[in-house]
């Protein structure tokens, strides 16, 4: 199944934020207020949301209370609070499912978001990206082009599930390198070029346009997400 | 995790432990990508990669039910069998993969793949063994990085493909850029690029080399640790896939005399982050004062590093003129008979590069690349400066006019280059005093044994009239 997408605050999130919902597979946008989440959400709306009320609190109860106060409430919501933050969230049971201590370690919220989804009702079965023909099974770690497995090396793999879970948008080197190679690592920015050529020549030349070169921007994977989604080939306004 | 419920923590030691939070959980997960593709993709069997000090590849295959044990704490072996590694009374290392390198290789005939990963060599304590050509070179990086350098290499790899490995005998008598529908050699080649492109091997260009049944293939340019395990893995594919066809490949400098060499040419660049260091659009040359530095230390120290570039005795008979091998030490833009090439770039400023034209295929690359890496960055911290470019064709001068123009030549021979080398403080501070001690003595036996050896060349020469 494919997850809609987490809504995440504040905007830009914390980085091990980032890296840990990247990590884990899951597809998130961030929203620096309510009316910008509401002009960013999905058509099927949000999966659920990650509020930080580490940095900005009151921002983040804020945010909060607006996503359970609309129509249809955004569920499940997590939020992450500092140790000597846990008073406030007394009588304010209602804006949030569940919350996590920082500093968070990654797996623990992992494992929280899981059991979120679970009880919501939005994971079945093994969670599994798809584009085109290309099938990524997250669980396994295996991806498979028309049903050829494909041969990938670890970073090779976080790329590329990190583009399928993000269609359509440009990337520069550095957010890709910040993003999925995450901290310190030493090949600089100009590995991810070599990553991209790698990951295309074992896609195939059928495939290999997938990821599409950006001059002096960086890299965007597929379409447009607007052509993507519609089926057309207009052109894409990012 | 008892420090989270005591109130605020210090801001600093909260990021610390985020990060560490960070790369454990990225290090837990390559871990996990490892041992369930093994397991889903049903491997065999894993090959473990490392280099001994003279740059050939070992290999251990373990099963499956033994990868989790060996990724986690090492895989012991004696490492008194390795060349250059330690003596009997201390024998035992651990192996331990690199899981970033992990990589699924198909074997033709076989169903499943195997798959094969790099590893670090450690000491049963747990520190880095400092005999480990690998550690060298990552050592040497570490280096620039200090400097905020990343270091990038592209070497075009040349090769001889033969009918054995007892007689020189060509496949074919073709010559450069030749083109013929019944070119043997050519078919290896695809082959080759195929499995090596398979391998996340990217190539950028391929063809019949000058020599009969000679041939080049040139690798895109990686961070020069990934570029080191990279022609490892080259190495061993391009002989694998020969034997496949009962055709035997060779990376030895000079096979046949009279025929071209085969070198490495090595294309350098400096990054800072996404900046190419080595540009600099104002300068008339788009040089900018890193570049000039780093091409300054490498001619400086051009006689020192040689002996690990080129390390065979029979690598300097293809360091002689005529064949466009380099033998003086200068630099040009385009004059291909020079030790430094700077190219010309094609597009944009990322092209900006040097080419060190002395190694051949034959060396260790981790020690190659390392001792390069120095002696260009010693030019750049103390600022040397860039001779003027060679503008004639410098085999065409006579001695005396290289000497007035301060040219002066490669080692000769072997026995010279360790001559050199063992006075250099830049090379042994670059490979570590195990490595540099090691190298000197093995290769101070090599060259006895040449020495002690009466040749054909002497036979046929002398023995009739002397």
């Amino acid at each position: 199944m494919i997850m809609d997408p987490f809504l995440v605050y504040p905007d830009p999130p914390p980085p091990l934020l980032v890296q840990t919902l990247d990590l884990a597979g899951y597809a998130w946008k961030a929203a620096a207020n309510a009316s910008i989440a509401g002009q960013q959400e999905p058509s099927d709306g949000w999966g659920g949301a990650v509020v930080s009320a580490e940095v900005d609190p009151e921002g983040a109860f804020v945010i909060c209370r607006a996503l359970r106060r609309r129509d249809v409430p955004v569920q499940p919501v997590l939020i992450l609070v500092a140790g000597n933050q846990l008073g406030d969230l007394e009588l304010r049971e209602d804006l949030f499912d569940d919350f996590c201590l920082t500093p968070f370690h990654p797996k623990e919220l992992e494992a929280r978001l899981r059991l979120l989804a679970w009880r919501a009702g939005r994971a079945t079965g093994p969670e599994i990206v798809e584009y085109g023909d290309l099938i990524i099974n997250l669980e396994t770690y295996q991806a498979a082009v028309g049903g050829r497995p494909l041969d990938l090396t670890y970073m090779e793999h976080e790329l590329l599930k990190f583009f399928t879970t993000h269609p359509g948008k440009v990337f520069t080197r550095e957010t890709l390198l910040s993003r999925v190679w995450g901290y310190e690592y030493y090949g600089g920015a100009r590995t991810v070029d070599v990553h991209v050529r790698r990951l295309r020549a074992k896609l195939g030349e059928d495939h290999a346009g997938w990821i599409q070169t950006v001059r002096s921007v960086g890299y965007r994977f597929g379409q447009s997400r607007w052509a993507a989604a519609g089926g057309s080939t207009r052109p894409a306004p990012d | 995790m008892n420090a989270r419920l005591n109130g605020p923590v210090a801001r600093s030691g909260r990021d610390e432990r985020r990060r560490a939070g960070g790369r454990l959980a990225t290090m837990e997960r390559q871990l996990e990508y490892v041992l369930r593709t093994v397991e889903e993709r049903n491997v065999r069997f894993v090959r473990l990669w490392f280099t001994d000090v003279s740059g050939l590849l070992k290999s251990v295959a373990i099963t499956p039910a033994e990868l989790e044990d060996a990724l986690e704490s090492g895989m012991e072996f004696d490492g008194s069998c390795i060349e250059g590694f330690t003596r009997v009374q201390e024998s035992d290392m651990l192996a331990r993969p690199d899981p970033g390198t992990f990589e699924l290789v198909h074997i033709p005939g076989e169903d499943a793949p195997v798959a094969r990963m790099f590893c670090d060599i450690h000491l049963p304590s747990g520190e880095p063994f400092d005999g480990d050509p690998r550690y060298v070179l990552k050592r040497n990086l570490e280096k620039a990085r200090e400097r905020g350098f990343t270091f990038y290499a592209s070497p075009e790899m040349e090769y001889f493909y033969f009918r054995s490995a007892t007689e020189p005998e060509p496949l074919d008598t073709a010559s450069y850029f030749d083109l013929t529908p019944s070119d043997e050699a050519s078919e290896l080649r695809k082959q080759t690029i195929i499995a090596l492109e398979s391998m996340g091997i990217p190539v950028q260009y391929s063809h019949h080399e000058i020599a009969p049944s000679q041939q080049e293939i040139d690798l895109r340019y990686t961070d020069a640790l990934t570029m080191a395990d990279n022609v490892m893995a080259f190495r061993m594919v391009v002989k694998e896939v020969a034997q496949s066809s009962g055709v035997y490949a060779t990376f030895m400098p000079k096979p046949v005399a009279g025929w071209n060499g085969s070198g490495m040419h090595t294309h350098l660049s400096l990054f800072e982050g996404d900046v190419n260091a080595f540009h600099d659009p104002v300068d008339e040359h788009g040089l900018s004062k890193v570049a000039k530095g780093f091409v300054a230390g490498l001619l400086r120290h051009a006689r020192e590093i040689t002996a690990i570039t080129n390390q065979w005795v029979n690598s300097y008979k293809r360091l002689i003129a005529g064949y466009e091998a380099p033998v003086y030490i200068c630099w040009a833009r385009n004059n291909r008979s020079a030790l430094v090439r700077v190219p010309i770039p094609r597009r944009g400023e990322s092209g900006t590069r040097v080419e060190y034209r002395a190694p051949d295929p034959a060396c260790n690359p981790y020690l190659a690349f390392s001792v390069i890496l120095a002696a260009g960055l010693r030019g750049i911290e103390q600022e040397y400066e860039l001779p003027p470019e060679a503008m004639n064709n410098i085999y065409e001068m006579t001695p005396e006019e290289r000497t007035a123009e301060g040219i002066s030549n490669l080692p000769n021979s072997l026995a010279e280059a360790l001559d050199v080398m063992e006075k250099s403080e830049l090379v042994a501070e670059s490979l570590g005093e195990h490595v540099f001690e090691y190298f000197i003595r093995n290769k101070r036996m090599e060259w006895a044994d040449y020495k002690a050896y009466v040749s054909p060349f002497e036979l046929s020469r002398y023995l009739g009239v002397l």
